[in-house]
């Protein structure tokens, strides 16, 4: 017998991502594959082709728009689904308020938990038995018990304390008619790890992950976007009274709803050079750039009980 | 202290290792992983600066590093963690997923569940109180599932003033229990180490209270373990989980294209190796491996590779396609070690299924020999099985399942037992 030589970290985390899909591919009637143009879902698009090429997907890909996406992620998003030749269906949080499903408390209130209305109401149309998700277990602790096969019943019900147990890579992806499977490949990955495959990978990204220049405004202790213009014209996220615009030099780490993530300060405008800065930073992803995550300290459990991702 | 810089590496070759924890609340668990996140410098200020203010909140001193891995608020409204939870770090030679386990007996599920995809487990004692019977439940298990590397950390060595007759006295008792359960004879890899991880003696820095300790500090042993895929069985085996047979129209070399699509649970396998694709007992050789777009003249352990062969073959997914000549038959009656996950207990009059690698069978009860106390490791005569036993017994099987013993296979030795009723995951096998 050769010597083995262990597989390299990320040879490791492709090696089992691959496996997962597979997994869904082989276990799942209808799956669909969440893409919102962010980093992680395009890592998760470059794991689908090592996973199924020269082969179509078996799965469409499938985005849940807030209506308050940045233009260059939304085109972003389009171009690749192109190049890749899949399915793209895009279900709009805007569709579920014309409906009255989804009812804002005000004009302005940030619309990211209100797309698990959306969603549901997709999983629904469509009939989907399994979606395929980017979310890992570092990004927050609600995320640190969760299973790569998660389970959610009826009303998309994420129940911390009804979870199927996940022994070895032997995966129960198996669920009865209205459940619904959440599937996430990239589980154990972390944001170094993230970018570290881009750069590996080669993949490209909407420009907005690299530095550039950008009205802002500071509110309560974070770098807040304002007059960011959407794609019907329409612009979101106003300055409010009394609040200085200043024009920085910025870069998201994570890319979302306009009104719930921040920009960091930064003037890493390649791929190599934030690898660098992930590698000091003393900021966790998500403390220094959602919003919405910090109202509570349980803010994503709860927000994963009522069917989130 | 919030203000500290993080100095992971940018390395892309690192190995990994993936471990578990085993120890009850008391026992320092979540100081010995706080203290591991927070010395590797994975703490971020942000997340340093919030279980600050609540180790303010609670009147404490120092900053409770315990905090870092509090869980959900359904466990912290109990007080207790009822859940298996996954951490990460790194060190800039080698990234590490930590299972987390909770060590009380009602958690056998847990701890097993965490143990099947660990190499390394680290066992806590408390230095005051030595060897107990939860050391020996958690040992049992860590040993039943098959865990080779075993770390016994000696903690809250500061409490016993760092004295080392008690922790000579610890070691001595605990390689009498490992001989007595047989730990010592099929685990080739038991290590101690005094540590005191809420002062971080002996975990990544070595600090100057034990000096008559001259061993690795915990950090070093982790470093130096065997990677996660290395460790494994050296017989190729290959479940086939998806045939990708595109026939694009479009592109006349596809028309043919039949591929095998899979991960390697053990072994190696090279371009013109002779195969054979069980159950049928097929044969062929392997024409090529892909990976993506890349094709590889061999590929190894925990890759997940396509594989096309020479002959036309009717391949389906459960398929396992393996060397010729490998010693590995399909059975229909398999016997072994099974823990119930599931508050509903097994009854053996009912028909479950079995998903082995990538194939599923219906299964029922044949035989159930005994269940073990896992405190005494005593055998029981048993008719039933609830939540957290664990029983030696047998499964007559609808299917065959292509098998080997845990013990030589972990991937190929394991199954789950589902309920059809509610898709459950309601047990864990380990073959014999």
């Amino acid at each position: 017998m050769t010597t083995k030589q262990p597989l390299s970290h990320l040879d490791w985390l492709e090696a089992e991502a691959i496996h997962i899909l597979r997994e869904v591919a082989g276990q799942c009637a209808n799956p669909a594959l969440l893409f919102s143009g962010g980093k992680d879902s395009l890592c998760i698009l470059r794991l689908a082709e090592k996973a199924f090429r020269p082969g179509k997907f078996p799965f469409p890909l499938m985005h849940i728009d807030t209506g308050h996406n940045y233009q260059e992620v939304i085109d972003f998003r389009d171009l690749r689904a192109t190049e890749l030749g899949e399915r793209l269906i895009v279900r709009s949080v805007e569709d579920s308020m014309k409906r009255g499903t989804v009812v804002l408390k005000t004009p302005d209130e940030p619309r990211n938990k209100h797309q698990s209305v959306t969603l549901l109401e997709a999983i629904e149309e469509f009939g989907f038995d399994c979606c395929i998700g980017g979310a890992r277990r570092d990004e927050e602790k609600a995320r640190a018990k969760e299973r790569i096969m998660s389970f959610r019943d009826e009303f998309g019900q994420w129940d911390p304390k009804n979870q199927r147990p996940e022994l070895w890579n032997l995966y129960n992806a198996r669920s009865h008619k209205g459940e619904n499977i959440r599937a996430f490949p990239i589980s154990n990955w972390t944001e170094m790890d993230v970018w570290q495959y881009i750069e590996r990978e080669n993949l490209s990204l909407p420009s907005i992950y690299f530095s550039h220049h950008r009205d802002v405004v500071m509110r309560d202790g974070a770098i807040v976007p304002v007059n960011v213009p959407l794609a019907d014209g329409g612009v979101v996220n106003p300055p409010k009274a009394g609040e200085e615009i200043i024009n920085m030099q910025v870069r998201f780490r994570t890319v979302g709803d306009i009104t719930c993530t921040a920009p960091v300060i930064s003037d890493a405008d390649t791929v190599s050079k934030i690898v660098l800065e992930t590698a000091t930073t003393t900021i966790t992803e998500r403390g220094a750039t959602r919003l919405d995550d910090q109202t509570s300290d349980a803010s994503m459990e709860q927000r994963k009980k009522e069917g989130y991702f | 202290m919030n203000t500290m810089q993080n100095t992971k590496q940018t390395q892309h070759n690192d190995s990994l290792l993936r471990f578990m924890t085993c120890g009850s609340v008391d026992d320092g668990k979540s100081t010995l992983i706080g203290r591991l996140l927070f010395d590797t410098k994975t703490i971020l200020a942000d997340t340093l600066t919030q279980i600050s203010n609540t180790s303010k909140k609670r009147g404490m001193q120092a900053v409770d590093l315990s905090l870092l891995t509090d869980g959900l608020q359904a466990e912290r409204e109990q007080g207790i963690t009822i859940d298996v939870a996954y951490r990460y770090f790194s060190t800039g030679t080698r990234k590490y997923i930590i299972a987390d386990a909770p060590g009380h007996e009602q958690y056998t599920r847990n701890m097993v569940t965490a143990a099947s995809t660990a190499n390394l487990a680290i066992i806590l004692i408390d230095a005051r109180r030595g060897v107990l019977t939860q050391t020996r439940r958690h040992s049992y298990l860590a040993h039943l599932v098959g865990i080779q590397h075993i770390v016994v950390a000696v903690n809250k060595m500061d409490l016993i003033n760092y004295d080392q007759a008690v922790y000579d006295k610890i070691c001595a008792d605990y390689l009498a229990f490992a001989t007595e359960i047989g730990l010592q004879r099929d685990s080739h890899d038991i290590r101690f180490i005094p540590m005191s991880a809420l002062n971080g003696d002996m975990l990544v820095d070595r600090l100057e209270n034990m000096p008559w300790y001259t061993g690795e500090t915990l950090l070093e042993m982790l470093e130096k373990a065997p990677a996660s895929d290395i460790d494994q069985c050296e017989e190729f085996r290959f479940p086939v989980q998806f045939v990708c047979r595109p026939h694009a129209s479009s592109d006349a070399t596809l028309h043919d294209f039949r591929g095998f699509m899979g991960r390697i649970e053990s072994g190696d396998i090279a371009v013109g190796d002779a195969v054979t694709v069980l159950p049928n007992g097929y044969q062929s050789k392997v024409k090529a491996i892909q990976l993506g777009a890349a094709q590889l003249q061999s590929a190894q352990t925990e890759q997940s590779v396509t594989l096309l062969l020479e002959d036309e073959i009717d391949t389906s997914r459960g398929d396992m396609i393996v060397k010729t000549g490998s010693n590995i038959a399909p059975v229909k009656n398999i016997e072994a070690f099974v823990c119930w996950l599931s508050e509903t207990p097994l009854s053996p009059a009912r028909t479950y299924v079995i998903r082995h690698t990538t194939r599923e069978s219906k299964a029922k009860v044949d035989v159930i020999s005994y269940k073990i106390d896992v405190n005494t490791l005593e055998q029981q005569a048993t008719t039933d099985l609830k939540m957290n036993d664990i029983a030696r017994m047998s499964f007559k099987l609808a299917q065959p399942l292509m098998v080997d013993s845990y013990t030589t296979n972990r991937a190929t030795g394991a199954f789950i037992v589902i309920d059809e009723s509610t898709n459950n995951t309601v047990g864990a096998g380990m073959i014999i």
